[in-house]
């Protein structure tokens, strides 16, 4: 057995690097894809949609109607049309033209005077429960809206509650959904720039015939897979540091904690891909198995990790599923550096668990890798 | 055979589950010969060459190339050897000069540049050394292929089929490159189904179901058989050619330009075929069997002819 020789790493490296650049529309998409999901996450995704269409069905005119409408208004989540009758209501709703349908019931002023407590019925298309739940939520806040217009006696609260509650949204105060994709999609690019490409970029070798060439060749595995995927380090370091550019400069992103620590960090979470990738790669027999159990990583990555869902909504069995992916952690790491400004001692606890996981699967992957061919 | 042997291995067995891909395969080859791997598809050639480089373990049996025993010194083994496989595998995005350079390298050859360019030189790359190997044509890219296995200079040489596929121009001068390389010492294992390839080798060795059945120089080979040809020419040739090969004792009744050829084992057997076809008197006489009549003998046989 003779020993890593860098002449030889070198030799694959150029070798790659050449493949890289006669490829430029991987090259290229490689770069232009990150930037395109930061400017619609950060442009046209919102997670708190604002003046959803909203119709409005009254039994006969009502005196209160116009200081209800202007309240629900006043919220930003709806915009009123006042519709003709039951059937339109219902098309609205089938056709997804409105959102939400507001039935003011007949009797409604007398029943509001005299105290009896009425009800509003609101219908609402539930089949996206994301896109209502705010406004939904927003109602709440609404049954004192006519106590101005109300007698003393059946205005809704007392005057002077006995305590209140302050929110102090820290961290984002304006709680812009693009500050919350950045880091999840910065752990995303890098998983697909490191696992992804690294993984397929093997079983090609494996695929075209070339790896048989390789293995005849004096050239070590571990030649190999280091100069395999340096390229990618590089590049995934590079979509990073983009990602956050950008997202600095149009998005004012702060960078709150310190950059070379998230470097550092970021480093580990690259070498838990890469450990994965190869352990993959060892297994797949062709691109197309090794692109299913990439994506099959990516699942929880996008699901478990919280990048798209809150971790805290999950039931404990699926924390504990997403507690084993290094993105979950990579994730927290990203968010509390960039946006909390945590140093070392804050991630550590977030560390340790991607360093498990690359120690394991990198005793997998040497464990199952082949220098032969069967 | 005195000259030492540069391949010797014994009784090699592979299989792959329940199937026995090599079993029980004996082979020497003497330093500087040019031995022909011939055998039907799925006889065990690749997995035999894959062993002998040490790409694949055996089950059973071992032996030594070069002196290094095939299993244990396996990656000093791969240093000396060069092995050609089977389909193109070198980079389609790389340039001829790019491939040959990316294997110098990963060789640590020293003066790199210079062999690049000798090799180039030699095997008459210099008008494609540029072109991206995807866009060589075949015989072009067998020729690349071959200068990356020898760029190392090794002293075993393994082609698994080269030829497959590149026209007769092209295989003639292959051939030409790979006994002017054997004329230097190199010696030389090829698979091939080209008979006028086998021809060309200083001895042959036939596989069947993982064995070799029949081995020698070419001519040895073809006499060896015991095969009986009998030749006719004039009259209906392909009536009598379908006729015949009907009737027992006849292995095969084949039209070659103006005669007819009919092999068997058995002379009387033939003789009474030939006596029992009905059609024109023909005049029959004896042939030597060709080596091409010998493997579709050996083809032709249920266990191809490895009892």
């Amino acid at each position: 057995m003779n020993g890593f020789s860098w002449r030889r790493f070198l030799a694959v490296l150029r070798k790659e690097w050449i493949q890289v650049r006669r490829d430029p529309f991987t090259l290229r998409m490689i770069i232009v894809l990150p930037v395109l999901q930061l400017f619609l996450f950060g442009y046209a995704i919102n997670t708190d949609p604002k003046h959803l269409p909203t119709g409005l069905l009254m039994a006969e005119h009502s005196k209160y109607e116009r200081t209800l409408v202007a309240a629900m208004q006043n919220t930003g989540y709806y915009d009123i049309r006042t519709l003709t009758g039951e059937a339109e209501a219902e098309r609205g709703l089938a056709d997804g033209e409105l959102l939400f349908v507001v039935n003011i019931p007949p009797g409604f002023d007398r029943a509001v005077d005299r105290g009896e407590q009425p009800t509003v019925l609101m219908d609402a298309d539930a089949t996206d429960p994301s896109a209502i739940g705010n406004a939904a939520a927003a109602l709440a806040g609404l049954t004192d809206a006519l106590d101005r217009d109300l007698p003393q006696t059946v205005r809704s609260t007392p005057a002077v509650p006995p305590f209140q509650f302050a929110v102090h949204a820290r961290y984002n105060p304006e709680q812009l959904t693009v500050l919350n994709i950045v880091p999840g999609l910065i752990c995303i690019v890098l998983t697909i720039s490191t696992l992804f490409i690294t993984t397929l970029s093997i079983t090609r070798e494996r695929e075209r015939g070339t790896m048989e060439n390789l293995l005849a060749m004096p050239v070590r595995p571990i030649e190999v897979m280091l100069a395999k995927v340096v390229p990618y380090i590089v590049i995934g370091y590079t979509q990073a540091l983009l990602i956050m550019g950008i997202a600095a400069a149009v998005f004012d992103l702060p960078i709150r904690g310190s950059m070379v620590l998230l470097i550092l960090a970021l480093g580990l979470f690259i070498a838990s891909n890469l450990a994965l990738g190869l352990t993959f790669s060892t297994i797949a027999r062709n691109q197309m198995q090794a692109i299913q159990m990439a994506q099959f990583t990516l699942l929880p990555s996008f699901l478990l990790s919280g990048f798209m869902f809150p971790f805290a909504g999950m039931p404990v069995w699926a924390q504990w599923a997403g507690e084993l992916f290094p993105v979950t952690h990579a994730l927290r790491i990203v968010r509390g550096v960039l946006l909390k400004g945590n140093g070392m001692a804050q991630i550590v606890p977030e560390l340790w668990p991607i360093a498990a996981f690359t120690l394991a699967v990198a005793v997998i992957a040497t464990w199952s890798y082949r220098e032969t061919l069967d | 055979m005195t000259a030492e042997l540069v391949i010797d291995v014994r009784d090699l067995r592979k299989r792959y589950g329940a199937r026995v891909v090599v079993d029980g395969l004996t082979l020497g080859v003497a330093a500087g010969e040019i031995c022909g791997f011939l055998g039907a598809n799925g006889s065990g050639k690749t997995t035999t060459m894959r062993m002998l480089c040490g790409l694949i373990k055996p089950d059973g049996g071992g032996g030594t190339c070069l002196g290094l025993d095939i299993v244990r010194d396996a990656s000093r083994l791969r240093r000396q050897i060069g092995y050609m496989t089977q389909r193109f595998s070198f980079y389609d995005d790389l340039t001829t000069a790019e491939n040959l350079d990316f294997v110098a390298s990963v060789y640590e050859l020293s003066d790199r540049r210079g062999r690049v360019r000798a090799i180039v030189e030699r095997m008459g790359l210099a008008g494609r050394a540029d072109q991206l190997a995807g866009e060589l044509s075949g015989g072009w890219k067998q020729r690349l292929a071959l200068a990356a296995c020898v760029l190392h200079e090794p002293k075993l040489l393994l082609l698994d089929e080269p030829t497959a596929g590149v026209d007769a121009k092209a295989r003639r001068e292959f051939w030409d490159l790979i006994h002017d390389m054997a004329g230097d010492g190199l010696t030389v294992l090829v698979s091939t189904h080209y008979m006028d390839e086998a021809e060309r080798c200083g001895r042959i060795a036939y596989l069947s179901g993982g064995r070799i059945v029949a081995q020698g120089s070419p001519d040895v080979v073809a006499r060896g058989s015991g095969l009986v040809i009998l030749a006719a020419t004039g009259g209906d040739l392909d009536r009598a050619a379908r006729a015949l090969r009907r009737m027992a004792g006849v292995e095969s009744a084949a039209v070659f330009g103006s005669a007819v050829h009919l092999a068997g084992m058995d002379r009387a057997a033939l003789e009474r075929a030939i006596a029992a076809y009905d059609g024109d008197a023909l005049i029959w006489h004896d042939v030597a069997p060709r080596l091409e009549d010998v493997f579709i003998h050996l083809l032709s046989q249920p266990d191809g002819g490895a009892s």
